[in-house]
């Protein structure tokens, strides 16, 4: 049955043919706006650790003894002293220190490159097994180098694809700022969307966040060798009054360290939010803070707090949905003109013994049809946007690709939306009485 | 011409008509919205700086091998009279943030010393002697920095007591309103003393409505080029890209191991347009998606009444034939969307507000302007008229003779 409303579905697209393509256009511009924006929010706003995001945790203690309104959240990043007295505590099964550092010239001594500009992470051992960071050659350094100030790094794919053409280069050595460093890991490709351990600040951005979505660092270093090699090239979040010297941050009255823990229970959870606030009653006990807020958010509602998805990118989708309604509208009024043009010959069926249901049936196959042929060139024209995104200028650029999933949506919603619009004007059409049509004809 | 009639006939075709109101009420909010919002986006590209734009370039170098302060403040000595010396070139200084780049620097200010005293984030610039001649700024009241009120940047950071502030005029009538800043105190750098106001400087990055873009004050101080970038005056903006090449030959002629490029170089122009580039082509799409949504619309009502037309052509023949002229019949169609058009404008107007008042709460925009709600409905309606006019004219041709056809 189906084959031969298929090929009356067939005969009817092709006897009016610039009412279909009116109608398939419609529905492949709509599905191709709406699903080139789909795509790049479904890009950005999923979940950049699926399956551990929920044991992730960052911490936020208010140490800014300023007074003012301010207080209503604690700053993003910590002092020195709270951040290493909550890692010292080791409370959490995992936890993991990040402070960025400027962007240090790097060489290799046995290759002959011209020295790189290359952005760095001081970190702390845990980082690695922690966020799952997957590791090409090599491993991450050991607590034990965290202790003993060792001088390793871990590179990224990128950077030992420039410095070492991508071999094993394990064991060699970098120059960095005049230190010579051990290289004892190299990351395979790596590119979380975003890279949320950096992520702070969001709320100040305005909604322009596209900046969250760069590229990780290319040089992974123990906080404790950085504070010593990078000294003077620290970076505050802010700050209650003028550090000392500029650029060197420890003990001094600024923000710049972020704390993340991995807690693998809810009792956990709890257990370390009263250690955070009990961290921060005795703080203030002693005088060194004034105000005792804390918040322990998991990483996806740290990223939802930081506003991370640009408001662009949502107001991008939400116009493309606005112009697949209006094209929907619009597909519903011509699939009306049309089936109810065709009064006559749905009379003569309805007549030789069609029930209202086959009619139903036909036109709705009618409407499916239509949707899947506007579906294929909205995939056409979805590629196409997406090829213009990877073309901007955007940090996530590089990231937005049509996966499976969403190549799935695509044809789902082209035929949903088409079935939807030709529902009605299929239901209308079916009522069509058989008598009243035959009399005219 | 009876409308009473027309709005029987539209009542037998309730869904045809429905779908056309809803279809023309969702394009009218859109549409609106869309508007508003490339309005607030204009409006943000054409923010005025309060700096004459027109006639400054920039040139960054990046010091390579860090010297000692000393022979580095030197050196910048050495290129600012290199600078200076070029042809067409009026003034050049080094500053510490430059409009549209990339870093900004904020002091907490307030107007006690207690250090409980309430305070307000103010962007800061830092620069040499010729910074406010270079910029073209406006003196609005007191004086511009004396010669000898310039420190060290080390001194300034090391707290460096009354080091004198100018600040623009937007920030002082927040400080003091209603008075005259000049000579009075503030608290950022220990305390400093207002000596002038300009009339306008702002942040170096505009963060959108957040409010305080015009709030900044610039302190005096020689800046060596490794803490800022070299602004210079060009006395005929047709000459900008020349001077750009200049400096930079003249900076690479001499001078120890730095890095001096073109990436680093650029008018305050270029710098304007790339900033702001974003917003632009965000313009440019709720164009071309509101052009889209008005076509779109546009063939919807095109291909119902053509659908109509051509239903009611005996209709049409009958009516024709005991005496209505073509005139009446293209009256009719186009009566007949002007009555649609008109209950999707009203249905539109209410939901543009509806999508105004999520907008507001996502995006921080304003209410909608009224006055968007007649342009919007002028459109809708021309719109529709032009749409109509095709089958309108395509009745009108049918002859009355169809009257006795068919039957």
């Amino acid at each position: 049955m189906f084959t031969y409303y298929f090929d009356l579905a067939l005969r009817s697209l092709k006897r009016n043919k610039v009412l279909t393509a009116l109608m398939v256009l419609a529905i492949a511009v709509g599905i191709g706006a709406s699903m080139t924006t789909l795509t790049v929010m479904h890009v950005l706003s999923g979940d950049p650790l699926p399956g551990t995001s929920s044991r992730i945790f960052y911490a936020q203690v208010d140490n800014d003894p300023m007074p003012g309104d301010r207080h209503v959240e604690p700053p993003d990043m910590m002092d020195y002293q709270s951040a290493m007295d909550l890692w010292n505590a080791k409370r959490a099964d995992r936890q993991a220190l990040v402070v960025n550092p400027f962007p240090e010239k790097v060489s290799a001594p046995d290759v002959s490159r011209p020295p790189l500009m290359v952005q760095m992470l001081s970190t702390t051992s845990d980082f690695f097994p922690m966020f799952g960071v997957p590791l090409e050659y090599g491993s991450g350094w050991t607590p034990d180098d965290d202790r003993k100030r060792a001088r390793v790094v871990v590179i990224s794919s990128d950077l030992n694809d420039k410095l070492f053409d991508g071999g094993n280069s394990v064991g060699r050595t970098l120059v960095l700022n005049k230190h010579a460093v051990r290289i004892v890991g190299v990351l395979k490709p790596w590119r979380p969307s975003p890279p949320f351990y950096d992520v702070r600040g969001g709320r100040y951005a305005n909604g322009d966040t596209a900046s969250f979505y760069g590229k990780p660092e290319g040089l992974f270093l123990p906080i404790s060798a950085s504070l010593e090699m990078n000294d003077g090239d620290f970076q505050q979040f802010n700050c209650w009054s003028m550090p000392p010297k500029p650029g060197h941050l420890v003990n001094a009255p600024c923000n710049w360290m972020g704390l993340w823990v991995q807690l693998d229970s809810p009792a956990k959870v709890a257990a370390y939010r009263g250690f955070l606030a009990h961290y921060a009653r005795e703080q203030k006990g002693l005088g060194r803070i004034q105000f005792t807020e804390t918040r322990l958010r998991d990483l996806m509602q740290w990223l939802a707090f930081n506003r991370v998805v640009p408001r662009d990118v949502k107001l991008k989708m939400w116009l493309a949905f606005a112009f697949l309604a209006i094209c929907l509208f619009n597909t519903v009024g011509l699939l009306l003109a049309k089936f109810l043009r065709r009064g006559g010959e749905i009379g003569v069926r309805r007549a030789l013994g069609a029930s209202r249901r086959a009619v139903f049936a036909q036109c709705l196959t009618e409407a499916g049809l239509i949707g899947f042929i506007g579906g294929f060139f909205g995939w056409l024209l979805a590629l196409l946007g997406l090829w213009l995104v990877r073309h901007q200028q955007a940090p996530y650029s590089d990231l937005v690709h049509l996966d499976l999933s969403m190549f799935a949506v695509t044809f789902v919603l082209a035929i949903a939306v088409s079935l939807l619009a030709g529902a009605m004007p299929a239901l209308r059409a079916s009522q069509i009485s058989p008598a009243l049509q035959l009399k005219t004809l | 011409m009876h409308l009473r009639h027309i709005l029987h006939a539209l009542g037998r075709h309730r869904i045809a008509v429905g779908l056309l109101v809803l279809e023309i009420a969702f394009s009218c909010a859109v549409v609106c919205n869309a508007l508003f919002l490339i309005g607030t986006r204009l409006e943000r590209m054409q923010r005025p700086t309060g700096v004459d734009e027109m006639h400054v370039v920039e040139v960054g170098v990046r010091s390579v091998t860090p010297g000692t302060p000393e022979a580095t403040m030197a050196q910048t000595r050495t290129d600012l009279a290199r600078l200076r010396a070029l042809p067409g070139v009026s003034d050049a200084v080094v500053a510490s943030s430059t409009l549209f780049g990339d870093s900004v620097s904020f002091s907490g200010v307030s107007l006690s010393d207690d250090a409980k005293a309430p305070s307000l984030a103010v962007a800061q610039y830092f620069g040499g002697a010729q910074l406010a001649r270079t910029l073209g700024l406006k003196l609005a009241s007191g004086r511009w920095f004396n010669p000898d009120e310039f420190v060290s940047y080390d001194a300034l950071q090391g707290g460096a007591s009354g080091v004198p502030v100018i600040i623009s005029r937007a920030l002082a009538q927040h400080l003091f309103p209603g008075q005259d800043a000049a000579g009075r105190t503030i608290y950022a750098f220990g305390a400093n003393r207002v000596v002038g106001v300009v009339d306008r400087l702002v942040q170096p990055r505009d963060y959108g409505a957040a409010g305080g873009y015009d709030y900044a004050m610039m302190f005096p101080v020689d800046l060596p080029y490794s803490r800022g970038t070299y602004l210079m005056r060009v006395d005929d903006p047709a000459r900008r890209q020349a001077v750009i090449g200049q400096a930079l030959q003249a900076l690479k002629a001499d001078g120890p191991l730095r890095l001096i490029s073109p990436r680093y170089a650029t008018t305050l122009e270029a710098a304007r347009a790339k900033y702001y580039r974003n917003d632009r082509a965000m313009a440019w799409l709720l164009v071309g998606v509101s052009l889209l949504l008005l076509l779109v619309t546009a063939l919807g009502i095109v291909g119902l009444s053509s659908f109509w037309v051509g239903q009611r052509r005996r209709q049409i023949g009958i009516r024709r034939a005991i005496g209505a002229s073509r005139r009446d019949i293209r009256t009719y169609f186009q009566a007949e969307n002007f009555l649609i058009a008109t209950g999707g404008i009203v249905l539109g107007m209410a939901l543009a507000y509806g999508i105004n008042l999520v907008l507001m709460r996502h995006y921080e925009l304003g209410h909608l302007p009224g006055y968007y709600l007649p342009i919007g409905s002028v459109v809708l309606w021309v719109l529709g008229q032009l749409a109509v006019l095709g089958p309108a004219l395509r009745a009108a041709a049918v002859p009355p003779v169809v009257a006795t056809r068919a039957a």
